[in-house]
């Protein structure tokens, strides 16, 4: 802070020059792309390329799957992060490295890893098919599983870390006061962690709308089956690129405005 | 003992150093306070018989049911325990409303849900919280969370109440009017009710009874007059505000190691707690004339204002608290590293025999 002169009005001063600008380049690595898109953008033409058949099939497809991945990422996933957070068991710290590596493993590899393990020929895709006749590979359940495995890693950490910074004395109390462990769980822990499970729960569902590399290579590209919006615009860049800029157009739209929704309200609790 | 109140003695360990080790035993209608400083063992006190943590040994009976007693393996859960607890920071589910609080404990014991919040409107009520019944907590002043906390814990009816530190998030004016809430809703509960507070005060004024616990056990138990002009412990002394000093005595006199100190009652011999009231002890610039027993030259090794009063600290041979007025201050002109006389009646000296020292 610097002082004018007799009773000079105090200023905030100005953040370093230096910082501004690398700050904005920084900024500009996320801008420019948009940027691009919407300049290459035919926006006359847009309904009509959006009303097509296969833009059809992989918005409904893309969003089947994705909402049922994030149905099943609460399922399983609120659970898991509960025993991670709660239980002291051998081996956690690997479990823990198990679930974030989706996020920093080639989704394509996490493909490819699923086609071993739930293939025709996989692990437990051979028994699975032998048992009951159901082929995960290149069916719209194979997208799910993609997806899921891709984007449940969000929900997990997102809950696990508000369980741990959760104050466990209101458990405590709510026990003191005649609940049981399923209503505590249902009336004092879900309810305390609502803004974390809601904001874990939005990302894992944006994470598998936009799923590309493991479901390509684990569930193929068949349209009106598999093929997802952002399978669809890798296909349309090759063929109709035009299609391809209004398909990326509408989930950059989607994504953002989800973002900038949680942001309002839940990103803080990250 | 008896099968209505509470009969517990519990013994818990907490890591490598700590080790809980108290007899509690309370009649309904009676309050006893756990007074102690900060890590005595008061939340851990709380969290057993709350059924939070389990004992290690000993037996917790409450209203002639055995909670705990590890030897029998009996454990009850804390849900099904009938313990009403006011927490320290009330603890009060922040996404519920006020009356849903309330009437959360009715709920979770199968109540109807037109039955609960009926009955803890009631509460609600009672407890001058009319208006407020739809507010989030996070929306209520301290001594409104305060009193919602009481009626959360009241309205099932418990067997037993603990109320942990219940004043202590409060600022002091509103922790002054907030006791006599508590004093209040204290004597409308009938069954036994155990105060825990590192606050003397808050002891001497709301309970019939007084534990102090430091490291785990009951240094001293009585009532507030007891814990005042006979303290035990330094600790106790402290909160008190007294001087407590060790010794052994015979034929009037006693011997702190350091010096001798005169006292009025010649029969008792053997170790003793010695304590004088701060106030008690005079301060004279020369040897004070017509020689009381108890007069020696020391020096002033810490001099603290406090307004209208001044406490001084002396050096050797005995370092005592003495209080006097600032207008006395000033006129002996003491400032720290004076020369000072100091003088005691022997008949201002309290003597207790210390069943403690003797064992040492």
């Amino acid at each position: 802070m610097t002082t004018q002169g007799l009773g000079g009005r105090r200023r905030r001063r100005r953040p370093p020059a230096v910082l501004i600008i690398l700050g904005v380049l920084g900024l500009a690595v996320f801008v420019v792309p948009f940027l691009g898109l919407l300049a290459r953008t035919p926006w006359t033409d847009l309904p009509a390329l959006l009303s097509g058949d296969v833009v059809a099939d992989a918005l409904r497809l893309s969003l089947v799957t994705s909402l049922a991945a994030t149905a099943i990422a609460a399922v399983v996933g609120v659970p898991l992060a509960w025993l991670m957070a709660r239980v002291e068991f051998p081996g956690r710290a690997l479990v823990q490295g198990l679930v974030t590596l989706p996020l920093v493993l080639p989704p394509v590899v996490g493909g490819a890893a699923l086609l071993f393990a739930l293939g025709r020929r996989g692990l437990i895709g051979e028994p699975l098919n032998q048992a009951t006749g159901l082929l995960l590979p290149f069916s719209t359940w194979g997208v799910v599983v993609a997806n899921t495995f891709v984007a449940m890693p969000f929900l997990v950490i997102t809950v696990e870390g508000a369980l741990r910074n959760l104050d466990r004395r209101y458990e405590g109390a709510a026990a003191t006061l005649g609940a049981g462990r399923w209503t505590v769980l249902r009336r004092v822990t879900l309810p305390m962690i609502r803004p974390s499970l809601i904001a874990g729960l939005v990302l894992t569902w944006a994470r598998a709308f936009g799923e590309f590399g493991a479901t390509i290579t684990f569930a193929g590209n068949l349209q009106g089956r598999t093929q997802t919006l952002p399978l669809a615009v890798f296909v349309a860049l090759e063929s109709d690129r035009d299609v391809a800029v209004a398909i990326s157009l509408v989930m950059v739209v989607v994504s953002l405005a989800v973002l900038v929704a949680l942001r309002e309200r839940w990103w803080k609790v990250l | 003992m008896n099968g209505e109140g509470l009969d517990a003695k519990l013994q818990v360990r907490r890591g490598e150093s700590f080790q809980l080790d108290l007899s509690l035993s309370i009649p309904p209608g009676r309050t006893v306070a756990l007074l102690g400083p900060n890590a005595a063992g008061k939340s851990t006190t709380v969290a057993a018989l709350a059924g939070l943590l389990p004992l290690d040994r000993g037996r917790i009976a409450l209203a002639g049911v055995t909670l705990d007693d590890p030897e029998q393996d009996v454990f009850v859960v804390p849900e099904a325990r009938k313990v009403g607890v006011v927490f320290q920071d009330y603890l009060l589910f922040p996404h519920l409303s006020v009356i849903d609080n309330v009437a959360f404990g009715l709920r979770s014991r199968g109540v109807s849900r037109e039955e609960s919040l009926a009955r803890a409107g009631e509460w609600v009520d009672r407890l001058g919280l009319a208006g407020l019944a739809t507010r989030k907590p996070a929306n209520l002043s301290g001594g409104q969370a305060q009193r919602v906390a009481l009626a959360r814990a009241l309205v099932t009816e418990p067997d037993l109440l603990l109320l942990d530190e219940p004043l202590s998030a409060l600022d002091v004016t509103t922790r002054v009017e907030l006791r006599r809430t508590v004093a209040e809703h204290l004597d409308t509960f009938s069954g036994p009710r155990l105060l825990i507070t590192h606050d003397p005060s808050e002891a001497f004024l709301l309970a019939d009874e007084i534990h102090v616990i430091e490291s785990g056990v009951v240094t001293q138990a009585g009532s507030a007059d007891d814990i005042r002009l006979r303290p035990h412990t330094p600790y106790v002394a402290d909160l008190a505000g007294s001087n407590l000093v060790q010794g052994v005595a015979s034929d009037g006199v006693v011997d702190t190691g350091s010096h001798h100190l005169h006292i009025a009652d010649h029969t008792v011999s053997g170790p003793v707690l010695a304590t004088i009231r701060p106030s008690a002890i005079s301060v004279h610039l020369g040897e004070p004339a017509g020689s009381p027993r108890n007069s020696w030259k020391t020096e002033v090794s810490l001099i603290e204002h406090l307004g209208e009063r001044v406490r001084l600290r002396t050096g050797a041979p005995l370092s005592l608290t003495v209080e006097i007025t600032e207008d006395a201050t000033r006129a002996l002109d003491l400032r720290e590293g004076a020369e000072m006389w100091i003088s005691i009646k022997a008949t201002e000296i309290g003597i207790e025999a210390d069943s403690e020292g003797a064992k040492r």
